[in-house]
């Protein structure tokens, strides 16, 4: 709760600017630091040669640098120093969510033929979550909000500000650092028929543990018989699997088995837009008409907490993507990406193992997406920063992206040091 | 086994089964055989999914959850736009939306932005997620052209600024903190004022109540009602103040009624709120439009600005603005700064980077810094020629005496005409001028060449039309 003070010292008003004592943010406590973004904060200050930041979820290349994708560069030069003519907004902004719900959907589906989905813009895939948590709480102003133990921080926050209270549901099993499939299936089952979960449908942050097809198939028909509603927090697609259209496979099965739902999505990683905060939110409606309905809905929210999402990165998106050559070259640049992190972690596991290490490191290649649960005790992720400059979140969640054939010796043998005595 | 299940899930699910056999049914599969009975062959059931045939079913869908959802009032001042681009009529004048327009009514981007995104393209910058606060030299920048480099609230280091999304983004930060520190405290807001503020503070649940502000009988500012109702407020209540180029009237106080605001907003304990979406554009000089910001300040005051460069800088569809609070202390301003940043964090994680690097990368370069003041002159001055060539014209045609000396008076984008709803309704459906239904125009859309035509539609919405 936030602290708030009924009282207020009455002061005396004096003309004179410099014996003004005003106290107005007394009640103001210093926040709490965010656990991801202040790994980072925390990172930069570090002046050691060999530090490595495992912590936010941004791709690095193999020299531990950022990289902005040759199909962002291609798109950037196309629209810089272009007048914007402010009518080409709304029609840009369409054709990005358009070509954003045939990456959901499939491009032949349905639903995208009839309109039966209402589509928006958001700011990323905070802002996307942010956008259905407030339409959530709008019309379903009882309802609460399944979300796995544990999800992405944020999460948490979010769906809080919002005003929709949180429940958790099973989803990882720590001895067995994967997926905790009956007592998931339990907690579905006995959740109130009509419950509203938040799932990851690949790469699920923070643990990197996804459920096999045949488990989303199973979580699906539950979820029909039960009437919940699924919404789908898609940030990682493409870093799965390496498949753009295989990581939409679980959202596919729910859809195929009839259930209604809403997804949002983030540009941020797989296109590598991070700072410009590009993203969609959709959900699933009966007809053309609903969606109209629910569109209007999601944008008077926006209105009232930013009018328009940042054109920028709109453009970008929505040119790589209604481009096939772009699109085309930006799905090669996806699978890259995965693929190094694929094989650092593969490296990072075999160096784990030949120092003898004596715990079980079989998670780090079974994990999929950006994310390896290390398993690491908060003393152990301690230990990491201080004796060796690794960065990573207390929860032992490490950023394979930050992992690079430079650094993979070391980080190998930081762990196996914080560890080998169990 | 697929068939069955969907063959389950696709009746009506209590006509022939009940929900418990349906789960009994569920139970056997999620004991671990689903793998051999699903996939003849071993390996990858991954791989296997598209034997199944699944996808030529269909399966019945739930209804949605969204059934009772109504359709969303349209927006009053987009809708307009939306009307206008529907209108065939070749003598349509949109003077809807506050966008700049060049008297070939043309949007505009401004020369020095196109630099700055040159140079932003030269340098191939990297797109990294920016701090929750936003960029360090935009927030720099931004406080700076605010109070002035030298001001003692920026040297104490007073002002914990965060950047936020244009005007709207930073009043919306700004309204959640309120909300929090302040629960039960209220925004005085001018009757009118921008509509937007309204959903914004409605949205962050703070209540909200009006002031007078603008007189329909002089077309002017109700100072008297205006001081007034600030007055009759609670003590410690937020008064959200235009900083200039008030919106949607153009009607500004003085500098001495600034003064009389302050000082009743000092003997109150009210906290001033400032909206400065046009500093530089009201004036044409920057300083000078924030000379009502920079008055309060001087005066030790603690307050909030919240600052757009959407026409400024004509940046209106990369969402750049600020939120500023000045703060008694410095320790203060770094506590308003970390709760601000949790606002900010479960709303979008971190601001867009693209305007606000244009902004610190024009403002940071002494040349594209007097490039911008000049275009900014220019703008100004469009705006400020188009008043004159209307009242010129309204005054030449207009036969009845009426004073329409409001119109040089008023500053800024919009122009309040004093029309009313019907006479507005009359502008748009008689003569396709297309305006809010409060009677704002939208000088920023208007040129010369229109003004005759414009005038016209006025005074015959004025005297014909009650």
């Amino acid at each position: 709760m936030w602290k708030c003070f009924s009282t207020r010292t009455s002061r005396c008003f004096s003309t004179s600017a410099s014996n003004r004592t005003l106290k107005w943010w007394d009640r103001v406590a210093p926040a709490p630091k965010d656990p991801i973004t202040s790994v980072t904060e925390a990172f930069l200050a570090d002046t050691s040669p060999t530090k490595i930041n495992l912590g936010v979820g941004a791709y690095r290349d193999d020299e531990g640098k950022p990289v902005v994708l040759q199909c962002v560069k291609e798109a950037e030069a196309k629209i810089a120093g272009c007048d914007f003519l402010e009518s080409v907004s709304s029609a840009v902004s369409s054709k990005l969510v358009e070509e954003s719900v045939k990456l959901v959907y499939g491009k032949n589906s349905d639903i995208i033929k009839e309109g039966r989905f209402a589509g928006v813009q958001a700011l990323s895939g905070t802002g996307a979550c942010r956008l259905f948590a407030e339409f959530q709480r709008r019309f379903y102003p009882e309802s609460q909000i399944y979300m796995t133990d544990p999800t992405w921080s944020n999460h948490h926050n979010i769906w809080r500000d919002a005003l929709v209270p949180e429940r958790t549901f099973h989803y990882y099993h720590p001895d067995s650092k994967g997926l905790d499939f009956s007592a998931l299936l339990d907690d579905v089952k006995n959740a109130p028929d009509g419950s509203f979960f938040l799932l990851h449908p690949c790469a699920h942050n923070p643990t990197g543990v996804d459920p096999t097809e045949e488990q989303w198939r199973e979580i699906s028909y539950l979820f029909k018989v039960k009437n919940h509603f699924p919404f789908f927090d898609m940030a990682y697609q493409g870093f799965a699997s390496g498949d753009l259209d295989r990581d939409a496979r679980s959202i596919q099965i729910f859809v195929e088995d009839g259930n209604v739902i809403g997804c949002a999505q983030s540009f941020a990683k797989n296109m590598g837009l991070y700072g410009h905060r590009v993203g969609c939110l959709n959900v699933l409606c009966n007809d053309a008409k609903q969606a109209v309905a629910i569109k209007s809905q999601l944008q008077q929210i926006a209105r009232a907490m930013y009018s328009s999402p940042p054109i920028h990165g709109i453009l970008l998106v929505s040119g790589i993507l209604s481009d096939p050559n772009m699109k085309a070259l930006w799905v090669k640049e996806v699978k890259a990406m995965a693929n190094r992190i694929q094989s650092l972690r593969t490296t990072l596991r075999k160096s784990l193992e030949q120092l003898s290490s004596p715990l079980n490191w079989e998670h780090i290649t079974n994990q999929v997406g950006m994310f390896c649960f290390s398993g690491l005790t908060p003393e152990q992720v301690d230990r990491l920063l201080r004796e060796f400059h690794i960065y990573m979140t207390l929860d032992g969640r490490m950023s394979m992206a930050g992992v690079t054939t430079g650094n993979v010796s070391y980080l190998a043998n930081a762990i196996h040091e914080v560890t080998k005595f169990g | 086994m697929a068939s069955t299940m969907l063959s389950l899930a696709s009746t009506t699910p209590s006509a022939s089964l009940s929900t418990q056999e349906i789960l009994k049914g569920k139970a056997r599969l999620g004991s671990g055989r689903v793998g051999t009975l699903l996939n003849k062959e071993k390996g990858n059931p991954f791989i296997k999914a598209k034997s199944f045939g699944r996808i030529s079913m269909t399966a019945a869908v739930n209804v949605s959850r969204f059934e009772g959802v109504a359709m969303a009032p349209p927006d009053p001042i987009l809708g307009v736009s939306e009307a206008f681009r529907a209108d065939t009529d070749v003598k349509k004048l949109n003077l809807g939306v506050g966008a700049y327009r060049t008297e070939e009514l043309q949007p505009y981007v401004l020369d020095v932005v196109k630099k700055a995104e040159n140079l932003m393209l030269e340098r191939g910058e990297n797109k990294e997620y920016l701090a929750i606060e936003g960029l360090a030299a935009f927030n720099k920048a931004t406080a700076e052209l605010l109070f002035g480099a030298d001001n003692p609230v920026i040297k104490q280091q007073r002002v914990a600024t965060v950047q936020g999304l244009s005007g709207t983004g930073s009043l919306r930060l700004a309204a959640a903190f309120i909300e929090r520190y302040f629960p039960g405290a209220q925004v005085l807001i001018s009757s009118p004022t921008w509509g937007n503020h309204k959903n914004i503070f409605n949205d962050a649940r703070v209540p909200w109540s009006e002031y007078r502000y603008y007189d329909p009988k002089t077309v002017g500012l109700d100072f008297e009602g205006m001081i007034s109702d600030i007055k009759a407020a609670p003590d410690g209540s937020f008064v959200l103040l235009h900083g200039c180029a008030h919106n949607p009237t153009g009607i500004d106080p003085t500098p001495e009624q600034w003064e009389k605001i302050c000082d009743v907003i000092q003997e109150k304990n009210h906290i001033p709120f400032f909206d400065v979406a046009y500093q530089g554009f009201a004036s044409g000089s920057l300083d000078a439009d924030a000379s009502s910001v920079r008055l309060f300040a001087a005066r030790g005051m603690e307050l909030f600005i919240a600052q757009s460069y959407s026409k400024n800088l004509g940046l209106y569809a990369e969402r750049i603005g600020a939120i500023n609070v000045v703060c008694s202390s410095a320790d203060a301003a770094a506590r308003v700064k970390s709760q601000l940043k949790r606002i900010a964090r479960p709303m979008y994680s971190n601001p867009p980077v693209h305007g606000a690097r244009i902004v610190a990368n024009v403002v940071g370069d002494p040349a594209l810094f007097n490039e911008w003041k000049a275009e900014m002159e220019m703008m100004a001055g469009r705006i400020k020629n188009v008043r004159q060539k209307l009242f010129d014209s309204l005054s030449a045609k207009d036969k009845s005496g009426k004073d329409w000396s409001f119109i040089l008076k008023q500053i800024g984008m919009f122009s309040f005409t004093g029309l009313n709803k019907t006479q507005s309704e009359n502008m748009t459906n008689k003569w396709h001028v297309y305006l809010t239904k409060d009677g704002r125009i939208s000088l920023a859309g208007l040129s010369l060449a229109k003004c005759e035509y414009l005038a016209d539609a006025i005074i015959d919405s004025y005297h014909n039309v009650s």
